[in-house]
């Protein structure tokens, strides 16, 4: 029986520097420990209008799922089958609550200044979030194969060919139409989606304005505020400014 | 006069917040909030959707066309043949019969060029009738028309488009004699070809078995005024705020408020350049609404307007 260590077994020299270690690493300072899934929220964290971000979330997995069970019957079968009806009408109201959700959201973030402690690239993804969707709508709206298709695609191509996007983009051809909405669109909003979520979790939820850190108020030798641990400091990253990489690359913080 | 130097860790600028994480936690189950708004949207969808269902208004095949509104079927093929149909004016990405619309200097429409190309005389009327040329009548129009000059052509077409606006409602059985050339026979033989139902297929097949792409049929169906008539009686219309709009009592799209609200104000509602014009706004309003956070004045707007206090009632301590 060989004595010979195994490749797992080795000590592994210079493992640190590998691609796969980086990317680990990489991929774990993304958000702080802890942070990805937190069982506890900030104490400010205590309004209805927190609700509409995950009642957007909850309604574009609704979304999805009634857009799966259409497209196992096909662009046209909807409207011979009670059943499809029934989901696209499913389809239909979902987009609905979809947008009301976001706009609710959308405009809450924006009384709330949610950019502020360099929260900007949160702000602007969900922003293209919104932008996303209203083109996956929009040629979901075309897709439908009945008069309000005829009619939208005939008289949105004037808006598209004048800007020149028509030329790539043809809102009267059913078949790019049918790719770009069950397809590219949807992974193009979902990947702006969790690039969204994932700043989220970087940052954690915008302090009230006007809030100062508990630590910034409280008398030299004070005790600290209740609660858990703090995680980690996130590492540095694209969003972050000068300052921040410095302080989290030394594990202070503001 | 010293000044005191405020270290660069220490400054604030208009966007500064303290750190999240530095501040007192409370119990929050984000997996339980989840699953409650996932059921709770699943639910309301489901309701919604027996309770209202959808609208599915049947789309208007070209046979019906033909049955419901022959003479705007004649009318337009008669006006495929003059050129003067939107179709046969529009320019790029179509043809370059026209210039299209431009935003000051530039002509964004005319860079790609053309590439979809349509040529709706021979697109739509003639090389469709070419699989009626076991008809004599219909065969002998086609040589007539191929046999003349282009400015003949256009001069029969016109002349007979012209006609067809003076006679009672558009009928052709009704128009003027005149110097139509093979005209009548073609707009006549493009009617019956509708009304047979194999119109469609010849304009969305010919290049292809698999008709996938409707823009032929769909651009002859917007050449004639059925389409906008039958939108304009449910609302659809341009001035009507358009196609924010479906049939029937249903939402639409009312997320595009904003970009069909152009069209209803000047002057947007009375430009020849509107579509690139509005959509040049809405391009600009859409980077200043993802780069709200780095525009001076706007980024701090929410302190001053104060809806805040409504969301963060007890500051925290």
């Amino acid at each position: 029986m060989s004595t010979r260590p195994t490749e797992s077994t080795r000590p592994v020299a210079g493992g640190s520097g590998t691609w796969t270690a980086k990317l680990t690493a990489w991929v774990e300072g993304l958000v702080p420990k802890g942070q990805w899934l937190p069982d506890r929220q900030p104490a400010y964290v205590a309004s209805w209008v927190y609700v509409f971000g995950v009642a957007c979330l909850a309604s574009l997995v609704v979304v999805i799922v009634s857009g799966l069970v259409l497209t196992l019957g096909g662009v046209m079968w909807w409207h011979s089958s009670s059943v499809g009806h029934f989901v696209n009408s499913v389809h239909l109201w979902s987009v609905e609550l979809f947008f009301a959700t976001m706009v609710i959201h959308l405009w809450g973030k924006f009384f709330m200044a949610a950019w502020r402690g360099h929260r900007g690239l949160t702000w602007a993804t969900g922003a293209l979030a919104f932008f996303g969707s209203l083109g996956t709508a929009f040629t979901g709206y075309l897709i439908q194969t009945n008069f309000d298709s005829q009619w939208i695609s005939t008289q949105a191509k004037d808006g598209l060919n004048a800007a020149g996007i028509g030329a790539f983009f043809n809102v009267m051809n059913v078949g790019q139409m049918v790719l770009w909405h069950v397809s590219l669109l949807p992974l193009v909003v979902g990947a702006i989606v969790g690039l969204h979520l994932l700043l989220v979790r970087r940052r954690g939820v915008v302090p009230p304005i006007g809030a100062e850190a508990p630590d910034r108020m409280m008398q030299p030798g004070s005790p600290r505020p209740a609660g858990p641990p703090e995680p980690s400091a996130p590492r540095p990253g694209p969003d972050m400014s000068s300052d921040e990489r410095a302080r989290t690359s030394s594990g202070t913080r503001s | 006069m010293s000044t005191i130097r405020v270290p660069r860790s220490e400054r604030r600028g208009a966007t500064w917040a303290p750190d999240s994480h530095a501040f007192p936690t409370r119990r929050y189950d984000l997996v339980k909030e989840f699953v409650v708004a996932l059921v709770v949207m699943l639910v309301l969808a489901v309701v919604a959707a027996i309770v209202f269902s959808s609208p599915d208004e049947p789309a208007i095949s070209l046979q019906q066309w033909a049955r419901q509104a022959p003479n705007d079927v004649v009318a337009t093929a008669t006006g495929e043949l003059a050129g003067t149909t939107t179709s046969a004016t529009y320019g790029p990405p179509y043809n370059t019969a026209g210039e299209g619309q431009a935003l000051g200097p530039v002509s964004l429409q005319k860079l790609p060029g053309v590439t979809e190309p349509v040529d709706p005389a021979n697109d739509f009327v003639i090389t469709p009738l070419r699989t009626l040329s076991a008809q004599p009548l219909v065969a002998a129009a086609l040589r007539q028309w191929a046999g003349a000059s282009p400015d003949q052509q256009t001069s029969w077409a016109q002349a007979y488009s012209d006609a067809l606006g003076k006679a009672p409602d558009g009928d052709p059985a009704k128009v003027a004699p005149g110097d139509y050339g093979p005209v009548p026979v073609l707009a006549r033989g493009v009617l019956a070809l509708a009304a047979s139902g194999a119109l469609e297929g010849l304009l969305t097949s010919r290049t292809s078995f698999f008709g996938v792409d409707s823009s032929k049929p769909l651009l002859l169906l917007a050449d004639g005024s059925h389409l906008e008539d039958r939108a304009r009686a449910q609302n659809l219309g341009g001035d009507q705020w358009g196609i924010m709009n479906e049939t029937g009592n249903y939402p639409g799209q009312p997320w595009l408020w904003l970009y069909t609200f152009w069209y209803q104000v000047p002057p947007f509602s009375t430009s020849d350049n509107a579509d690139v014009q509005v959509w040049a706004l809405m391009v600009l309003l859409s980077i200043g609404l993802i780069c709200v956070p780095w525009i001076p004045g706007l980024r701090t707007l929410p302190k001053h307007l104060g809806v805040h206090r409504l969301i963060w009632r007890q500051r925290p301590r």
